[in-house]
């Protein structure tokens, strides 16, 4: 990011921790988790204790952080090397994002920005428009369709730790990542003890992967019709048996038809179920248990909208609510093919224009590489 | 170690003698180390010898008849085959004999289980699982139920595919298991609980008519001492699963496949290579000749098994990388491709 684009943001940032700070949150035992952040244009400071909010506060001010990062695992020393800090559990986190859905919108306001003249160009494009260069960047914009998209990912997975995990829904925590998704955290603590094999296991079964026709009730020779599951048993069967079945006056014909297809074809139909049926979250974070994970209330880099902790799901809009920056007149130049829609009001598209739009806008703007101050 | 509370009856002590009671009930009953060495007890040391001769092949010990006729001996026998085993101070032995106890324990845990599952002696079982190693076991709608947590601490060590959550029956943050699987997955913690036990034991002067059992385990031991050849070809995650097997500690399945594919890829045959699982604590000649020929394609469908890559050791957590593996997706390609790297 450029110096005085970089100066702009730092300052949007200050002042919302100055203004804000009651937004943001440290989860429960802060003085067992590692922090971690980073400055615009800097690398990642990590391996840091915090014992409360106040000395959080300090350091917020004192270095004004592009991102803050606190760990889901709680340490007996959370400020020494990884090796030494001594686990002694992790939350249990989920990161949905709507990048990875392959959603068809995507492609309505993909945008790619050239790593050699600084161009920016819609769609994605082998080789830069204005210069012919082949190096460029995707930038991504988030529309309504990608939240709404990523809300649906979300309450599969908060359905499938309520009904079939056992997590109480008060130990589930949905917030915005700031950016493109969701991030969940779990509280609870059966679950805070397992290791990332553990976890591997447990994603695979939010996910819907590795299910095998025998586990449905399906053998290889001789399967028979009461084996295959029923609407309205707990976990997977139930709802496998739903989107076999469709409703309970079906099921006799439909197991029929289930069993006269055999055993390939019903593998296929669970390969479908788990595109579908399955909550598509990043396996990676969940796996990790040594992670640093976003903190509520602070901003992230990628967009200037803050991750905030999302209390009604359906209603909540993160491009008014999330985005909590200043909103004082600022100059910059931009350049965006794609429309941003912040506070219920539209920017662009632009193209190489010189504007003037709240400050909000523009650091948006800026952290995603389509404007810069004048 | 955790102190039980079970208070379990003599025929309960003869299931499970590792129990802390059962040497309760022996001190109650006036038994001492003493008495037993007198030559009258001869039988008895010949049938605790027995027990760890039966369990260093393999098998599981099971008294004559396959009833519980005399719990005093079957416990009795448990607490002196311990006495030569710590007498006799080899790993090997002790590690074959807990998990041969422990299977068999396995055993009776599941028909309590099963054949208790409506009345109230299954607290017996129960509590053994809840007390030892922490897991709470209920019985709904005649299946047992334990947590989600519980469960993937345990099956993620499984490779079956049926012991992963998503082939499981999960509701409301449980996991529904048969008898069989419920002990199934703490074998492994009875084999080391009742090793821990084993270990926790300090040795009393032992009577003279101890010793000559106990020089007989120093020499039955040796069986198990043929030091493998390893190559120093080998790749890292080869050599660590014949040093976990020459250590007698348990190789997973997964470990033992990769090193019997890997070795029949290299040209050895399954004679050559079956010596090298005699170390492992559920050793059977029989059994371990027929998978190498199976894996070896030699019987059953004629399938040659291939030795799985290093993505997929990986994952089983069975990798242990070095420079040396740079350019290699395989462990076979180890030493081959090392030239062209450094070319």
């Amino acid at each position: 990011m450029l110096e005085r684009d970089s100066a702009l943001v730092e300052n949007a940032i200050k002042e919302y921790y100055f203004n804000h700070f009651d937004l943001v949150r440290i989860p429960p035992k802060p003085a067992q988790r590692e922090f971690g952040y980073q400055k615009i244009n800097g690398g990642m400071t990590r391996h840091i204790s915090i014992k409360d909010v106040k000395e959080l506060h300090l350091l917020l001010m004192r270095e004004t952080p592009s991102d803050v990062y606190c760990s889901n695992a709680y340490y007996s020393f959370p400020s020494m090397p990884m090796s030494e800090k001594d686990w002694q559990g992790a939350d249990l986190i989920f990161d949905i994002d709507a990048k990875d859905l392959a959603l068809p919108c995507r492609k309505d306001h993909a945008v790619s920005r050239c790593g050699s003249c600084g161009t920016v160009f819609p769609g994605s494009r082998p080789l830069c428009t204005s210069c012919g260069s082949p190096k460029h960047e995707t930038v991504s914009v988030t529309c309504r369709d990608c939240i709404g998209e990523s809300k649906k990912e979300v309450k599969k997975l908060v359905g499938l730790l309520v009904e079939d995990l056992g997590i109480r829904e008060e130990e589930v925590e949905v917030y915005f990542s700031g950016n493109e998704g969701f991030h969940v955290r779990v509280t609870n603590r059966d679950y805070e003890q397992l290791e990332s094999q553990e976890r591997a296991d447990l994603v695979d079964y939010i996910m819907f992967n590795g299910a095998i026709p025998e586990t449905f009730g399906m053998k290889r020779q001789s399967s028979s019709r009461s084996e295959l599951p029923e609407m309205g048993e707990a976990g997977w069967r139930g709802r496998v048996a739903t989107t076999l079945f469709g409703s309970k006056s079906r099921a006799p014909k439909a197991s029929r038809q289930v069993l006269a297809e055999g055993y390939s074809a019903f593998q296929e139909k669970l390969e479908g179920m788990r595109q579908t049926l399955g909550a598509r979250v990043d396996p990676k974070v969940t796996m990790d248990i040594h992670r640093i994970f976003r903190l509520e209330g602070t901003i992230n880099s990628k967009s200037g909208l803050a991750k905030t902790r999302c209390a009604d799901l359906d209603g909540f809009d993160p491009f008014s609510e999330a985005c909590l920056l200043g909103d004082e007149k600022v100059e910059v130049v931009a350049s965006s093919p794609a429309v941003i829609r912040l506070k219920n009001k539209k920017y662009g598209p632009y193209e190489n224009e010189r504007i003037s739009v709240p400050k909000y806008a523009a650091v948006y703007m800026i952290c995603k590489g389509l404007a810069s101050t004048v | 170690m955790k102190r039980c509370v079970l208070q379990p009856g003599i025929m309960d002590l003869a299931k499970y003698p590792f129990l802390a009671e059962a040497g309760e009930y022996l001190r109650d009953k006036g038994f001492n180390l003493e008495q037993l060495g007198h030559p009258d007890w001869a039988p008895l040391v010949e049938k605790a010898y027995g027990r760890i001769v039966v369990a260093s092949s393999g098998q599981v010990y099971h008294p004559e008849g396959g009833r519980l006729e005399n719990p005093d001996m079957e416990i009795l026998s448990f607490i002196v085959a311990v006495i030569l085993l710590k007498a006799a101070g080899i790993n090997t032995l002790t590690r074959r004999f807990s998990l041969a106890e422990a299977r068999r324990a396995e055993r009776f845990l599941q028909q309590d289980l099963w054949a208790n599952k409506d009345k109230k002696n299954l607290d017996l079982p129960l509590k053994i699982i809840s007390e030892l190693f922490g897991i709470r076991v209920h019985v709904e709608d005649d299946e047992f139920v334990i947590k989600v947590a519980d469960y993937l601490q345990r099956a993620v060590h499984f490779h079956e595919k049926e012991w992963k959550l998503v082939n499981r029956r999960v509701g409301a943050g449980l996991v529904h298991l048969t008898s069989h699987e419920t002990v199934r997955l703490i074998r492994t913690e009875l084999g080391q609980y009742i090793s821990a036990r084993i270990q926790s034991i300090s040795l009393p002067p032992i009577p003279d008519t101890f010793k000559s059992r106990v020089g007989d385990l120093v020499t039955l031991a040796g069986r198990f001492a043929d030091a493998p050849v390893v190559s120093s070809d080998y790749p890292p995650c080869v050599k660590h699963a014949i040093e976990v097997l020459e250590k007698g500690e348990n190789l997973p399945h997964s470990g033992r496949f990769l090193l019997a594919t890997y070795l029949l890829a290299r040209g050895q045959t399954a004679d050559q290579i079956a010596p090298l699982f005699k170390n492992a604590p559920d050793y059977n000649e029989r059994i371990t000749r027929y998978q190498l020929e199976h894996i070896s394609g030699s019987s059953g469908r004629g399938t040659k098994y291939q030795c799985p890559s290093c993505d997929k050791l990986r994952s089983e957590s069975l990798c242990f990388k070095v420079p040396e593996c740079d350019g290699i997706i395989n462990p076979i390609q180890f030493g081959r491709k090392r030239g062209t790297a450094n070319a």
